[in-house]
């Protein structure tokens, strides 16, 4: 019997998905009918099942929080494929321990602390459940099952005819070169039988004389090949089975690390179960009592094919290998992803964005890498982010000065007006910060907020079909609409707006031209001189002077309307206002106020009995 | 590394802290200092808590990592009579040793820095014992516990006794054990304390998640146990979960280890940055032969092959690995840091330098995107690699590696630097045979 069969399923601890995702290229190739992964566990995912591909088709693979509901809902997976990091695969596997449904299982991470290695290790053997690591890739059956990552990409399994049973049974210490052995094994002789990569670590679960003596009893293995290391003393216990006949079938030996004789000490070959502390642990040392015992022993590791071939050759001429007839491997369906990397398939996209992009080393606005705006040593500020997200340009100093300038001018305007209010009022009645900001917001409109788009609208208007302010007064009285932007409160002429004069000073000193500004200022000559507060007010002096800003930016007046169309005016306010908004809200959480009821005596209640209509 | 050794000092210090914990009822008079000169033995001296440094006699060992100072002659305990030395003797003794170098009796050669000062302990050699434990196999620690210790132990290893402890023996069993075999020469008087003794420090060795331990000799006076000397080797792995307990311990460069060249240090700093592995010794730095090999069991298969194929490791430059899949920015800096020792000076008799990129299957690593790196390097290096003259050798398999090898050839063509690229099809080491018989064909 291999390690294996073709109805071995396991559960997988970690939701690894590209592990995952190659096992089941692998049952598809080979042909299996039920996945190799029964489910996952993860402890921390809130998904009931994740998706994966199964030819060009995808099957879904439940999740579990625990092995214990994973183990009581697949009771047939004896497998346990224990993915989890150094901290925790001792627990993982501890835990699994305690469900005798497990009869292997195979674990990943490297540097488990050695004391935990060993008692995981014992108290496996005392329950005889077969431990594969720590530290490994893992093992294969091939045509069987086949662990995680083992044998590499897809196209490599096949290369290597890891897809369908060989003759050999191979034992690593090191997963790199167990794919590399694959390979020899399939291009020197038929493939593998059987094969394990037991672990780079000095404690591991299970060791070369234990696979060794199972393969010896699989009647599919014909031939073994070790592939040891410098250090420790597991290959003298094969040698050992190999002399008094344990072993009887053919066994090629060889361990890596000869190179450590040339050197007295303080190098490291290998892995951290490779330092010989004695003679008999070196390499060289290994080898050659492997030899003395009657193993097969390239005389170095560049001959290993030789070898190989010749005990294959060997076996093959006295019949006990048979030639095989290789199967038909379907074709795995390339991943969309891989493809399009490729140039080899392509697809028309749902969505197009312009403004910003997130897949490089840094997420970047506009070209621009976020870190290179963010912090005040770039001399960046809001504004330029503003320029840089909405219009995808870098403005120049004053344009982004005056955009901050009229964001921090809007910020708010007290509790009264009727978004605040509304924010407020929501606040109030429980709702989260985004509740009540969106009620605070949807208030904003052509009586809120709204004379800003409208004030460009039509003062553009007006200046681009040359009316004289007098005409253009005119214009609007006959439209029957109040000239947006005109007019205030209490402010009037003896009494000005000191946001206003401020936008004003600064639009003088810094823009390059303001020919709008300068003629709103005449139609608010004519509107003041009937009434004292006609004045260009806040929303109106924003939006003129917004026209005059791209103007001066150099964009043409069609790009202009289509800003004052789609609402961008309009934003500037919205984004503004947020500010306030939020600080009315939280301010109201700070309070904690109860429930604002309205006052029956604020309101007139004029109710008629309805009439019926028959 | 998973067994690394500690200072004797740090080893004596984690006993200090941990005391109370594990040795109930015992006391172990803990006065020690680690100092790198004479001057800051004086300073200390002045420090509270430090009385002692000037009242009592002293002795002094250099405390770093290497044993049989006694034999070396390295122990100061004495100037004219044993438990003679005085903190001034001791200081001057410290700055005669340091920063010179020191030849050891095995050969290993280096500079003292590090010396442990202690109170000198007098005893007779009868009362010094012995005691050990080790991570013996993968179901049992052995402790070793003898009446003969001191610096003659190893000849007397017949006289110690070895009890094998279960890793998982509960705490009554390992009692029994170790009390069950209480070496028969321990004088009846001093029995029971040692056994105690052992018992505790077994305990201890296992929980503190050490891989060796050993003490001596132990001198015990009544319930005061004196640690006088001691060997300790923590197994790190263990280190995310004993921060508490070792704190930040120091696990030093061994005696007489080379110290690391800027390049190497250059590497390490690289690796310890990065999630992938790169690794670079530098063996011979006017070897021909150069190596850039991607895995750890694949750079151990070629220096191994270019050993045996080239009679020996004369020619072989360096040792080194990346792998884990190293970003391509990586292994353009790992290569160049190769290329730039490789391309310092011409062989010596003129023949041509080789350069192994070799490298198993791979199972993830993008074999295209770390070629990338490797043939930034090349174009860096390009000049100075024609000036000494560099074959190529590339073997390589996994992930994209056709794109990656033709990439390479490609480069390696426009750029004018000879070059020869094989794939899997190719046996891993092939490479070497090959390289060190186109010298045959030169030549």
């Amino acid at each position: 019997m291999g390690l294996f069969t073709r109805d071995t399923q396991a559960i997988f601890w970690n939701n690894n998905r590209s592990a995952i995702q190659r096992m089941l290229d692998y049952d598809y190739i080979i042909k299996r009918e039920k996945p190799s992964v029964a489910a996952i566990v993860a402890p921390t995912s809130s998904n009931k099942f994740d998706k994966f591909f199964f030819g060009t088709d995808e099957v879904m693979i439940p999740i579990y929080r625990s092995t214990e509901e994973a183990a009581a809902a697949h009771p047939n997976a004896d497998v346990l494929l224990n993915f989890a990091s150094f901290r925790t695969a001792y627990d993982v596997t501890m835990d699994a321990l305690r469900f005798p449904q497990f009869k292997t299982i195979m674990i990943t991470a490297e540097g488990i602390p050695e004391r935990l290695a060993r008692i995981m290790n014992k108290t496996a053997k005392d329950k005889g459940v077969l431990i594969i690591g720590p530290a490994t890739v893992g093992a294969i059956t091939p045509g069987a099952f086949k662990v995680a990552n083992i044998g590499g990409t897809i196209e490599n399994i096949v290369k290597s005819k890891l897809h369908r049973p060989g003759s050999c049974g191979l034992v690593t210490r090191s997963g790199g070169l167990f794919n590399e052995l694959s390979n020899i094994i399939a291009l020197n002789a038929d493939g593998i039988a059987d094969g394990v990569a037991i672990g780079g670590d000095r404690f591991v679960g299970s060791v070369f004389i234990d696979h060794l003596l199972r393969m010896e009893k699989d009647p599919n293995v014909k031939y073994m090949l070790l592939l040891g290391e410098v250090g420790g003393r597991e290959e003298y216990k094969v040698i050992e089975a190999v002399k008094s006949g344990k072993i009887t079938k053919p066994v090629i030996g060889w361990c890596i690390g000869t190179i450590a004789q040339h050197f007295s000490s303080g190098v490291q070959f290998g892995h951290a179960g490779a330092s010989a502390n004695a003679d008999e642990e070196t390499a060289v040392a290994k080898n050659k009592a492997m030899k003395e015992a009657g193993i097969h022993v390239p005389d170095s590791f560049n001959d290993l094919p030789h070898v190989i071939k010749g005990v294959y050759e060997e076996l093959r001429g006295e019949g006990v290998i048979k030639d095989i007839e290789e199967p038909e491997v379907p074709p795995i369906p390339e991943d969309f992803a891989k493809a399009l990397k490729a140039g080899k398939v392509r697809r028309p996209k749902h969505f197009v964005c312009t403004i910003s992009d997130d897949r490089g080393e840094e997420a970047t606005y506009a070209g621009y890498p976020i870190s290179s705006v963010a912090t005040p040593d770039t001399g960046k500020t809001i504004g330029d982010v503003v320029s840089l997200l909405w219009f995808k340009k870098v403005y120049p100093r004053w344009a982004v000065d005056f955009i901050e300038t009229v964001i921090k001018t809007v910020a708010d305007h007290g509790p009264a007006v009727s978004g605040a209010h509304n924010a407020k009022v929501t606040a109030r009645a429980g709702k989260s910060v985004v509740e009540s900001l969106v009620t605070g917001l949807l208030t904003i409109g052509p009586r809120f907020g709204g004379a800003i788009d409208g004030a460009a609208k039509y003062f553009k208007y007006a200046y681009d079909n040359n009316m004289s302010p007098k005409e253009f007064v005119n214009y609007m009285k006959k439209q029957g609409i109040p000239i947006p932007g005109i007019g205030h409160r209490i402010k009037s002429v003896r009494n000005p707006d000191k946001r206003v004069e401020g936008l004003k000073k600064f639009a003088k000193e810094h823009f390059p031209s303001t020919p709008l500004l300068e003629y709103a200022l005449e139609v608010e000559k004519l509107t003041t001189s009937k009434k004292d507060n006609l004045i260009l007010n806040v929303d109106g002096t924003i939006g003129i002077l917004m026209v005059d800003m791209w103007r001066a930016l150099g964009y043409s007046e069609e790009e202009i309307d289509e800003f004052i169309e789609s609402g961008t005016l309009n934003s500037f306010f919205i984004l503004g206002r947020t500010i306030g908004f939020i600080g009315h809200i939280l301010d109201e959480k700070r309070l904690g106020m109860p429930m604002y009821r309205h006052p029956f005596d604020d309101i007139l209640y004029d109710v008629q009995k309805a009439e019926e209509i028959k | 590394m998973a067994q690394r050794a500690i200072r004797e000092y740090d080893g004596k210090k984690l006993f200090a802290q941990n005391w109370d914990k594990y040795f109930k009822g015992l006391n172990y008079p803990f006065e020690s200092v680690l100092v790198t000169s004479g001057e800051e033995l004086l300073k200390k001296a002045e420090e509270p808590g430090y009385e002692w440094l000037k009242k009592k006699p002293l002795v002094v060992k250099p405390d770093m990592l290497f044993g049989k100072r006694g034999k070396n002659n390295l122990v100061l305990f004495k100037v004219n009579k044993p438990g003679d030395v005085t903190l001034e003797d001791a200081a001057k003794w410290i700055d005669e040793k340091r920063n010179q170098e020191t030849t050891l009796l095995s050969g290993q050669k280096g500079v003292l820095t590090h010396f442990i000062v202690e109170p000198f302990t007098p005893h007779s050699e009868d009362e010094e014992y012995y005691i050990a434990a080790t991570t013996l196999d993968e179901e049992n620690d052995v402790l070793y516990m003898s009446a003969h210790g001191g610096m003659e132990v190893e000849e007397n290893w017949d006289k110690v006794t070895e009890v094998k402890i279960p890793i998982d023996a509960t705490d009554e069993e390992i009692e029994k054990l170790i009390k069950e075999n209480i070496p028969a020469d321990i004088p009846a008087d001093k029995k029971d304390v040692y056994a105690q003794f052992a018992v505790d420090f077994y305990k201890f060795f296992r929980d503190l998640n050490f891989a060796y331990l050993e003490i001596n000799p132990v001198v015990i006076v009544g319930n005061n146990v004196y640690l006088l000397d001691l060997v300790a080797r923590l197994d790190d792995t263990a280190g995310f979960m004993m921060k508490d307990v070792w704190g930040d311990i120091e696990f030093p460069t061994p005696f007489g280890m080379p110290e690391k060249s800027p390049e190497e240090e250059a590497i390490a700093e690289a690796d310890a940055k990065s999630g992938a592995s790169l690794k670079l010794t530098v063996l011979n730095p006017e070897g021909r032969i150069w190596t850039l090999v991607a895995g750890g069991g694949a750079s151990v298969v070629y220096a191994d092959t270019i050993a045996d194929l080239a009679g020996g490791v004369a020619e072989l430059a360096n040792y080194g690995e990346y792998s884990g899949g190293p970003t391509t920015d990586e292994t353009r800096f790992y290569t160049e840091t190769v290329l730039d020792l490789m391309t310092r000076q011409k062989d010596p008799q003129g023949r041509d330098k080789i350069l192994i990129i070799g490298g198993a299957i791979a199972n993830f690593t993008d074999v295209a995107k770390t070629f990338t790196g490797i043939i930034q390097a090349f174009e860096k290096y390009a000049d100075k690699m024609k000036d000494v003259g560099v074959r190529i050798y590339v073997r390589r398999g996994g992930p994209n590696y056709e794109k990656g090898l033709k990439d390479i050839k490609e480069a390696a063509d426009r750029l004018g630097l000879p070059i020869k690229v094989f794939g899997p099809e190719t046996h891993i080491t092939d490479i070497v045979r090959m390289a060190l018989e186109d010298d045959k064909a030169k030549a």
